[in-house]
């Protein structure tokens, strides 16, 4: 054998490995195209044959190729192949070929569950550790869910590098399949405090990266991560939680003040710079959610500042950079600290380093004011001259328009200056960003009417220069802005000073070669000016002047007329025609000025790009009715442009609304006007309001000041805007000068006693006054407007879905789903997934009742909770009061609290609770004024997480004593309905009961509390109700009886039922299908079947088993008699389907319904108990068991968990027990323990289920 | 998170790729060489991080690169990472390569993609950092190693052999890529625990 294996490696060694096809694409540089295909044929080859180590090599190398752009999706099934492997060296090869090669719509992935499902539970850790690496890679919402429950497992496992991977993939499972979140949250919590400080970084990893996308809902860890950031030493998790902490201040200010003086100290005392940078960020963040302006904190930001500084003198790039970026942050909310920093910025601007000057720009923009804005935008136009590379130039040119636009045009004094760097920016070669300029010029020139005379001079030179610009002009985007000053030389034509000239300029024969749209503009505005000309021209009565213009505009159009665009060909023509038609009219000298004129009369606003959205709908209009009632549904999706014609009616008919007559729209007009004048906030274009922000009644009595005239109004050639710069500190000189004279005046008409009032406006504004008194308009939006917010998040964020609220309990149908596959090691623990699972693999017509019952439970258990909560609050409140060595003395239990195994179906400790906790935390400890005081406060912290935590712990504990008051009062009526809800929560608490079982098992020294034994010292063994039914080669059948039994509405005539549980578990390598379950039927019991099939027929087992998988099936049986054991045969016959072949197998098997399997575990009271054993008509027996070996509570748990009774009391060494048989009869016992013998005597109603459920018992113990 | 994850030399030809989250393969090459076109010409002395861009996530979005000898090493990284704390993990990635191939050169890293790829995987798993801790790191690596090893048994003898005869026809080529010279400064994170 060894020696074939050998042979089969020799054959094989001298395959081309990684190693050779790389050195053979580096010896075939020149053809490496043609080498690799045919390393893609070999590869292809070796992939067809059955050897896995020649698989698994080819996959290698297909893993290299498809780095270097190669497409291997076709060789996705040999990858699962390679995964599948038993060999570590193969399985590696195989995950990480996939984690390149596979996405979601890889269609081989859902053939890896299983595989994957394997891997994760494989004895290996490095199996586990590969499967979990390379499920990161390429989890689909269909693996998360599938594989969600093996995952949270392994969160507990007991190697920490499992754990770690475990806990850290959780993440992606999240995003792929967010209901798991709220379930698997619990643990995740859990490992915030794991001992291995791997597992814990990365669940700090984790919950930062879900707390990012949605803080909110991780507001109530705030405590948890505080104690963490005080008490860890490990950078890595100081960041993330410090960073954490900067997404949550701005939910919570108050813990911002709590974070500020850690973080201070953190600042002082570390040396990283990279926790210094982070948590000089999270200060930010708190400065900013406290803007409020708290005094004391002015020292804080001194402190970000200088850090800050430091930084960025830094020698080192990046400290210089993240200095920058940190700065940035400061300077929304304390822009005054920032800007003391100029000089330092400024100096960035010239770093020899992109990234860092691009930084400086960003901060740039928020530093300037009225006063710098001059200065820093001269500079910036130096460096624009300077710059190399058109990217950063554009940056620049970008940054000087967003500069001087920002919030309004808020820090321009003087908007020639404006104009003027605009016209400047214009000689910029090859920038992008032409049609940003001309849209602030347009901008400009609309909305300031006082800037218009110079702008449209300065447009007009444009104009007359547009050959400067065009130069090149197919790559040239610069030529937009011919389109601004076509429009505005055209729109406010009156302003021109020779109009003539102009319209001269805009008819040559090369404005033909501009873009389209752009000539279309200059053809409109053509014949704009063309009107003003004629109106220009009224009074004279020489018709020269117009009649050349005329016949300037006939000859130049028809090069318009032949244009290929067709929105110039069709202006052009009709504007050709109207002026041959005018040139008629002035031949026969009529007045054709007025007319023209008025074909371009009136105004045009500038209108709020959202103002469409915001216009109201009119009440009664519903715009989601259907007008007509939609055609049949099928149709609809085809008939898409009928829907749409259907929706857009209401518009239509608003548009026809407006167009009512001329006096209606007057009317309406006066009124809006009217409705304007007495709005305060509605900037008008009357000659007064400066800014925006100013208020009204102020603005009468403000002095319009005239026009500096300094200003030349025809500049001759391309302005300068440098020569503003020097202007506007004369003015300002003058102005100061002249402000000091009124000053005095004003004083003296003071002292002279005039009680006039003076309004010094717009002084008090950073005593700088505008060069210009302008308007700015604001844009126009509809009348009532609606306010909306517009931030309307990406519908496409996969995080959006992981806005889940944490802290409400759980629901029971939140579970992760679990497995209808699984894998053979998940046999050893099947008490763990039978609940889970019975909702999955129960009978369909079971169903419905059992969704009933559980949400009943549901709700019984909130009731519970709610009670308990307030009970803890109280508790809560009262050890608060006491003095702090309580607090103290109780910080040891945190331990105990954070081994407590979460289970899937248990709760998050309550919601409110944990408000409150976190309300407790955040404002009744003081804010520590030094080091020393803070791990006081965690302490304190941790005590009151630790009580609601134990709190959390006595819900799982039995409610008897508040039940039994219950029962006291309610009538006896209700009894039975009742027993039955008690039932329930019994059998409720009995799974937890297991499921806690199986977790000790892993975590495993924890003392037990559950529904059944109390105050226990020692960990009880795991227990299991499963047995071996039956087994061959094939496949192994296990059974359990009767944990579920029903009975059904209490009809007991009816008989009962039993639902059996079976494990079937394949112990081939072959697949398992076409099983079938039969049972022979006896007189007493009988398996239920579907109706309407015979009383032989044999039931299918609803699934198939792929070699070492093993599933479950229930299965109903209804009884007639329960007082006697019963056995039924039954046989399973299944398909076993190889390779090559496919046999039908046969498996017998005997179903023993034991008596015990009647009984069902029901609570009983001391006081009921009592009751019942008074009443003469119980008969008694008894038994002794002689050489038990257990200790006594193993004893009563055993008693419990296999023969279904529940402990009445317990005294000592002597026990009552309890339990009911699905018909109703009471079974009591009374065990004593002395030694090593054990005495039972017994009381039931009926003497021979009895005497059988004793002799159970009775084996039970002689088993062990 | 980190969404990707580039290794290429100063030509631009790549030497690992890992993206976290799904591309196209030719988004992946596109990627690679943008991202090669943007790191290759900036200066040695200029800062190590860059805005992706609409190259790759968009503007959330940062690379953060270290350039060592012949190779370039880029992450690209949001926003919730540290960028000081990346440009350390690159350092630690490094270092540890050199550990693991003992004085690492590009010929490594071109010959064991493999290795390089399942190095990686311990440190960063699914675009989160799983480990940071050199020593726990090359631990992890070598038992893993050592497996590999014990699974090839007697059988993989032969293999060993002839890849070991082969690889004796190495081409002549530059054994180191220099650590020691490239430890730039790097802002001093202490040790990661």
């Amino acid at each position: 054998m060894a020696l074939k294996i050998v042979k089969g490696s020799i054959d094989r060694m001298f395959d081309k490995n990684l190693q050779d096809l790389v050195r053979g694409i580096r010896n075939h540089k020149d053809d490496e195209a043609k080498y690799i295909s045919t390393c893609i044929d070999e590869i292809k080859q070796e992939l067809k044959q059955d050897n896995i180590a020649v698989k698994a090599n080819a996959v290698c190398k297909l893993t290299y190729l498809q780095m270097l752009g190669y497409d291997v999706s076709w060789a996705a099934f040999n990858i699962v192949e390679v995964m599948s492997s038993s060999k570590f060296t193969y399985k590696r090869i195989g995950y990480l070929a996939a984690s390149q090669c596979f996405h979601e719509s890889t269609d081989v992935i859902m053939l890896t569950t299983n595989q994957i499902r394997k891997d994760l539970s494989s004895p290996n850790q490095y199996d586990t550790g590969v499967a979990l690496t390379g499920l990161s890679c390429f989890v689909t919402p269909d693996l998360a869910r599938d594989l969600a429950n093996d995952i949270m497992t392994l969160m507990s496992h007991t190697k920490p590098y499992i754990r770690k991977k475990a806990v850290l993939i959780m993440y992606k499972v999240f995003l792929k399949y967010p209901e798991s979140l709220r379930p698997a949250f619990p643990r995740l919590k859990e490992k915030l405090e794991d001992p291995d400080p791997g597992v814990q970084s990365a669940a700090v990893n984790v919950i930062c990266e879900l707390a990012r996308r949605n803080p909110k809902n991780y507001l109530s860890l705030a405590p948890l991560f505080f104690k963490l950031m005080t008490s860890s030493t490990n950078n890595w998790v100081l960041i993330k939680i410090i960073k954490l902490f900067g997404a949550l201040t701005p939910l919570e200010p108050r813990l911002g003040k709590k974070l500020i003086e850690p973080l201070t100290n953190l600042i002082h005392s570390t040396s990283a710079m990279s926790l210094l940078y982070e948590c000089v960020n999270t200060v930010i963040a708190v400065l900013i959610s406290l803007s409020s302006g708290m005094p004391n904190h002015s020292a804080s930001i001194q402190l970000c500042v200088q850090k800050l500084r430091i930084l960025i003198e830094d020698s080192d790039q990046n400290l210089k950079y993240l200095g920058l970026l940190a700065m940035s942050k400061i300077l929304k909310t304390h822009p005054k600290s920032v800007q003391s920093h100029k000089d330092l910025i400024l100096q960035c601007l010239d770093d020899k380093d992109e990234s860092i000057r691009l930084r400086a720009l960003d901060l740039l923009y928020g530093m300037v004011s009225k006063k710098n804005l001059m200065e820093i935008v001269k500079k910036l136009m130096l460096h624009v001259d300077k710059a190399e590379g058109t990217t950063y130039r554009d940056e620049l040119l970008t940054k000087i328009i967003d500069i001087c636009s920002q919030s309004n045009y808020q820090y321009i004094t003087n908007f020639e200056w404006y104009i003027s760097i605009l016209v400047e920016l214009t000689r910029l070669e090859g920038t992008r960003h032409g049609h940003l300029i001309a849209s602030q010029m347009l901008d400009v020139a609309i909305r300031v009417k006082a800037i218009r005379v110079f702008a449209v001079a300065q447009m007009a030179t444009l104009l007359d220069n547009a050959h400067l610009l065009t130069g090149n002009m197919q790559r040239n985007g610069i030529c937009e802005v011919l389109y601004a000053a076509a429009w505005i030389c055209g729109e406010f034509s009156e302003h021109l000073e020779n109009p003539m000239q102009t319209l001269e300029a805009m008819l040559r024969p090369k404005v033909a070669t501009l873009p389209g749209h752009i000539q279309a503009v200059y053809v409109q505005n053509a014949a704009k000016l063309f009107a003003t000309v004629l109106k220009s021209q009224e009074g004279n009565t020489d018709g020269t002047v117009t009649q050349d213009t005329s016949q300037l505009m006939i000859e130049r159009l028809p090069v318009f007329v032949q244009s290929a665009n067709l929105e110039v060909q069709e202006r052009a023509s009709c504007i050709l025609q109207l002026v041959k038609y005018i040139q008629k009219l002035q031949q026969k000298d009529v007045e054709v000025a007025e007319e023209v004129s008025a074909l371009f009369a009136g105004e045009l606003n500038p209108v709020a790009p959202k103002a469409q959205k915001k216009v109201p709908v009119p009440e009664g209009l519903d715009l989601d009715t259907w007008i007509n009632e939609p055609p049949s549904e099928s149709e609809s999706e085809d008939e898409q442009p009928k829907a749409i014609f259907t929706k857009e009616e209401p518009k239509h008919s608003r548009a026809r609304h407006t167009e009512v007559d001329e006096k209606e729209l007057a009317r309406r007009r006066e009124a809006r006007k009217q409705e304007q004048a007495n709005n305060p906030f509605y900037i008008k274009s009357s000659p007064s309001s400066q800014k925006v922000y100013q208020e009204t009644p102020g603005v009468d009595h403000i002095p319009v000041i005239q026009i500096d005239l300094t200003v030349p109004l025809k500049v001759p050639g391309l302005p300068m805007s440098d020569q503003y710069v020097k202007l506007e500190e004369e003015r300002r000189q003058k102005e100061r000068a002249e402000k000091k004279k009124k000053d005095k005046k004003k004083r003296k008409e003071k002292r002279s006693g005039r009680g006039k009032k003076h309004d010094s406006g717009p002084e008090s504004e950073e005593d700088i006054t505008p060069a210009h008194m302008v308007d700015i308009v604001t844009e126009e939006m509809p009348e009532n407007a609606l306010p909306s917010d517009d931030d309307e998040k990406d519908p496409n964020d996969p995080h959006k879905a992981l806005d889940i609220d944490l802290d409400k309990p759980l629901a029971d149908s939140e579970k992760i789903p679990v497995r209808s596959h699984r894998a053979a090691e998940a046999a050893k623990s099947p008490v763990e997934d039978r609940d889970a699972d019975g909702i999955a693999t129960q009978l369909p017509k079971k169903k419905h009742g059992k969704e009933k019952r559980e949400e009943k439970k549901k709700k019984d258990k909130d009731r519970e909770r709610k009670k308990s909560k307030d009970e803890k609050k109280k508790k809560k409140h009262k050890s608060e009061e006491k003095d702090g060595d309580l607090l103290g003395a109780e910080v040891d239990e945190p331990v105990v609290q954070s081994e407590e195994p979460s289970q899937a179906s248990e709760p998050p400790t309550s919601n409110s609770a944990e408000v409150s906790d976190l309300d407790f935390w955040l404002s009744n400890a003081p804010v520590p004024s030094n080091i020393q005081e803070v791990p006081k406060v965690a302490a304190a912290e941790a005590a009151s997480a630790a009580e609601v935590i134990s709190g959390g712990a006595q819900d799982s504990e039995p409610d008897e004593p508040k039940d039994a008051e219950m029962e006291a009062t309610k009538p006896s009526k209700h009894k039975k309905k009742k027993q039955k809800k008690e039932k329930e929560d019994k059998e409720k608490k009995k799974k937890k009961h297991h499921h806690y079982h199986h977790h000790s098992d892993g975590v495993g020294e924890e003392s037990v509390q559950n529904g059944t034994v109390e105050e226990e010292e020692e960990p009880l063994p795991s227990m299991s109700n499963y047995c071996l039914l039956a087994e061959n080669s094939y496949i192994k059948m296990m059974m359990e009886d009767a944990d579920q039994v029903y009975d059904i509405q209490g009809n007991l005539q009816d008989g009962s039922q039993v639902v059996v549980s079976v494990i079937f578990e394949n112990k081939c390598d072959s697949f398992l299908k076409s099983m079938e379950f039969n049972v022979l039927d006896s007189l007493n019991s009988k398996l239920q079947r579907p109706e309407g099939s015979g009383p032989h027929d044999s039931l299918a087992v609803p699934f198939q088993l792929p070699p070492g998988v093993s599933n479950e099936a229930r299965y109903v049986f209804t009884v007639q008699s329960i007082v006697m054991p019963q056995k039924l045969k039954g046989t399973l016959t299944f398909i076993v389907k190889t390779e090559e072949s496919s046999t039908h197998e046969k498996l017998d098997f005997k179903l023993h319904f034991t008596c015990t399997s009647y009984l069902i575990t029901t609570p009983c009271y001391s006081d009921a108990f009592a009751k019942l054993l008074e009443s003469a008509d119980l008969k008694s027996s008894s038994v002794r068991l002689e050489g038990v070996n257990m200790p006594f509570h193993h004893l009563l748990a055993r008693i419990c968990f296999h023969h279904h009774f529940s402990v009445v009391e317990r005294i000592d060494s002597c026990a009552s027990m309890y339990s009911r048989s699905i018909q109703g009869h009471h079974v009591c016992l009374l065990v004593k323990t002395s030694g090593q013998t054990v005495s039972i005597d017994a009381k039931c109603d009926e003497p021979m289920l009895l005497g059988n459920v004793l002799d159970e018992i009775k084996q039970t113990f002689s088993q062990c | 998170m980190i969404k990707a994850i580039l290794m290429f030399n100063n030509h631009g030809k790549p030497r690992l790729s890992k993206f976290y989250e799904h591309y196209t393969k030719d988004t992946e090459q596109q990627i690679i060489r943008e991202t090669f076109h943007l790191v290759s010409k900036r200066d040695e002395n200029v800062c190590n991080f860059l805005e992706g861009g609409m190259l790759i996530g968009g503007s959330d979005y940062k690379l953060i690169y270290r350039h060592y000898a012949t190779l370039y090493f880029v992450f690209c990284v949001d926003s919730s990472e540290s960028e000081l704390g990346i440009l350390d993990l690159i350092q630690v990635f490094v270092e540890t390569l050199d550990k693991c191939f003992e004085n690492v050169c590009e010929l490594d890293l071109i010959f064991h993609v493999d290795k390089v790829h399942n190095i990686l995987a311990e440190m960063v798993m699914g675009g989160m950092v799983l480990e940071t801790n050199m020593n726990e790191i090359i631990t992890q690596v070598d038992a893993q190693n050592k497996m590999e090893k014990s699974e090839a048994g007697i059988a993989g003898a032969p293999a060993r052999a002839v890849s070991a005869v082969k690889n004796m026809k190495l081409p002549e080529m530059p054994r180191n890529i220099n650590i020691g010279d490239i430890n730039i400064k790097v802002p001093n994170l202490p040790s990661f625990k």
